[in-house]
């Protein structure tokens, strides 16, 4: 094993950490406004992909990948609309049967729109043959358009969260309900706006791997539990804490292969994720201040 | 400002307020005392909506407000300050002054909306050194300057507040007993729940008193302070300090 072929293992795992990343900042806005855990994260991601592979028949790459983000973010707000807004009392048990319902119900529909073979959208530039020379590592460039657009989104969100108004606004439902609701922040919206927020994030997580990882109609489940370890693992409803994660579990999962049968590769993820749970289930990148001050 | 009429709200089976009447007019600090479990908390809540009104209504300059959302009744001006401060815990000082004005950030310039930050600040001044510090870390009375603060910048003129000395040293209840003065000076008016009856009958005007979600007793804070049930039922003094 020479040090090249660790490194390109390592660029690899970076990138598909940070496909994870983005799927756990999926959980973690709706779970920050909430308080649940939106089982149907990944079916966000299949979407995502689905919908712009089928427009990228029809029109130029750059607005199948658009317009699949926009339709999803609003399949994202539509959900919210109809399944959750109008819950009175919703417990923590109602909302994870709802979103397991719901991922449930989208794959299904994307088994009878899309059937069960798999697709797989065009590479954003060059073709399955195209790599370049990375420190002398050869990656696919759609490697380095995952890395760029996962960067994209978390310093985005960054400024979204720390210096926009609204925002802040979600932040406050998070930190405290009812003072949201008496500063005049209607806290309905606010949770509305993460579903659409998070939607967008996973379908555009989803068009970035398709050509990598190609898609099918039940493609979001592995991705949804990956994400869902990464959030665990960064403790849940922490961004920063998700990036950390995502990284390591990429990495270790690529680096694996030198030592584990390929076979074992997705059960690392498992592994790590009853691990954590058992052992310390806040999560291991959360500052000890802020978990001290959290509602939940 | 305020007319509140036969008003009726409760918690699932649970009814709290029964038929609560009062007003309140422009300028004045009235403040409502009752025992724990009264439903004070229960009316304010009422007030701006976290609750729903059973039957009953709340006028508010002259609009019916009883069936509106909560953060319609901010935009109208009418704020309340909640028991137990309720400051957003993990946002910084300055992030909780700046969503109190929510309703009002697109209305206001840079310069009016720091006009209004500085308001606060000289108000309460610790306020302003403290600002980048999480709002969680404050001490309680910090935190309650913080609650008032981040009310004040949505621009009330009806301000509800909820047991604001509950918790604190003797010396920041007067503080926040004179800053209630001076919100009055400012115009603002006053509606204030307090434990504490002898010192909210104190800067009030007028006052009524709440046994088991109904009104008992009204009247000028100066006769409800020389009322004999007042006196041994919330101001701590027995039969026999009366008699002598
Ligand atoms: N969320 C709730 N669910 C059910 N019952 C409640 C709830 N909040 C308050 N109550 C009940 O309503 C009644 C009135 O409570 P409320 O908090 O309005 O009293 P209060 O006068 O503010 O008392 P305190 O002086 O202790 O603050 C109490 O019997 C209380 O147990
Ligand atoms: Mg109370």
């Amino acid at each position: 094993m020479s040090v090249t072929q660790i490194w390109q293992y390592v660029l690899t795992g970076i990138s598909m950490g940070s496909i994870y990343v983005m799927v756990a900042i999926g959980y973690n806005i709706i779970y920050n406004t909430t308080g649940i855990i939106n089982f149907a994260q990944g079916e966000f991601l299949m979407l995502g992909a689905m919908i712009a592979i089928s427009l990228s028949t029809v029109m130029p790459l750059i607005m199948a990948l658009v317009l699949a983000i926009v339709l999803t973010t609003i399949i994202g707000a539509l959900m919210e609309f109809f399944f959750i807004r109008h819950m009175k009392k919703p417990t923590v048990l109602n909302m994870i049967i709802i979103t397991i319902g719901l991922s449930i119900m989208i794959r299904e529909a994307a088994l009878h729109i899309w059937d069960e073979k798999v697709h797989s959208l065009a590479y954003f530039t060059g073709n399955e043959l195209s790599s370049i020379n990375i420190l002398g590592a050869y990656v696919s460039p759609q490697y380095l358009w995952v890395l760029g657009m996962s960067a994209l989104i978390i310093i985005g969100l960054n400024i979204f969260f720390k210096h926009t108004t609204l925002g802040r606004a979600m932040r406050a439902c998070s930190s405290n309900k009812k003072a949201a609701w008496l500063c005049g922040i209607n806290v309905k919206n606010m949770v509305t706006i993460s579903f659409m927020l998070s939607a967008a994030i996973g379908a555009l997580a989803g068009c970035v791997i398709s050509p990598i990882t190609q898609t099918q109609y039940d493609g979001g489940t592995s991705l949804a539990i990956k994400g869902f370890t990464v959030a665990i693992l960064g403790g849940l409803g922490n961004n920063n804490g998700a990036l950390a994660g995502g990284l390591i579990l990429g990495v270790l999962e690529n680096l694996s292969i030198i030592f584990l049968p390929l076979a074992y590769k997705d059960a690392l993820s498992l592994t790590i994720l009853v691990i954590i749970l058992a052992i310390k289930p806040s999560g291991l990148f959360v500052k000890k201040v802020m978990s001290s001050l959290k509602e939940y | 400002m305020l007319k509140v009429r036969s008003l009726q709200a409760g918690y699932g089976k649970l009814k709290v307020l029964k038929s609560i009447s009062l007003h309140i007019s422009p300028g004045e600090i009235v403040t409502i005392i009752g025992a724990n479990g009264a439903g004070k908390t229960t009316l304010l809540e009422t007030l701006v909506a976290l609750i729903d009104a059973r039957s009953g209504s709340i006028v508010f300059n002259n609009e019916n407000i009883e069936n509106i959302s909560p953060e319609k009744i901010v935009k109208k001006g009418c704020t309340l300050i909640p028991e137990g401060r309720h400051v957003f815990n993990t946002l910084s000082v300055k992030e909780n002054l700046i969503l109190g004005g929510y309703t009002k950030i697109h209305h206001r310039s840079k310069e009016q909306q720091q006009e209004a930050l500085d308001y606060i600040y000289s108000l309460f001044p610790i306020l302003n050194e403290r600002g980048t510090q999480l709002a969680g870390t404050l001490s309680g009375g910090e935190q309650q300057m913080l609650a008032i603060g981040r009310a004040l910048m949505s621009d009330p003129k009806l301000i509800l507040l909820d047991e604001p000395s509950i918790g604190l040293a003797p010396l920041i209840v007067k503080d926040i007993f004179a800053t209630i003065q001076k919100l009055r000076e400012n115009g603002n008016t006053i509606l204030l729940i307090e434990q504490n009856a002898k010192a909210a009958l104190g800067i009030a005007d007028r006052g009524y008193v709440m046994e088991t979600g109904q009104i008992v007793l009204e009247g000028s804070a100066d006769d409800l302070l020389n009322n004999n049930d007042v006196q041994r039922a919330y101001l701590g003094k027995d039969y026999k300090s009366i008699d002598e």
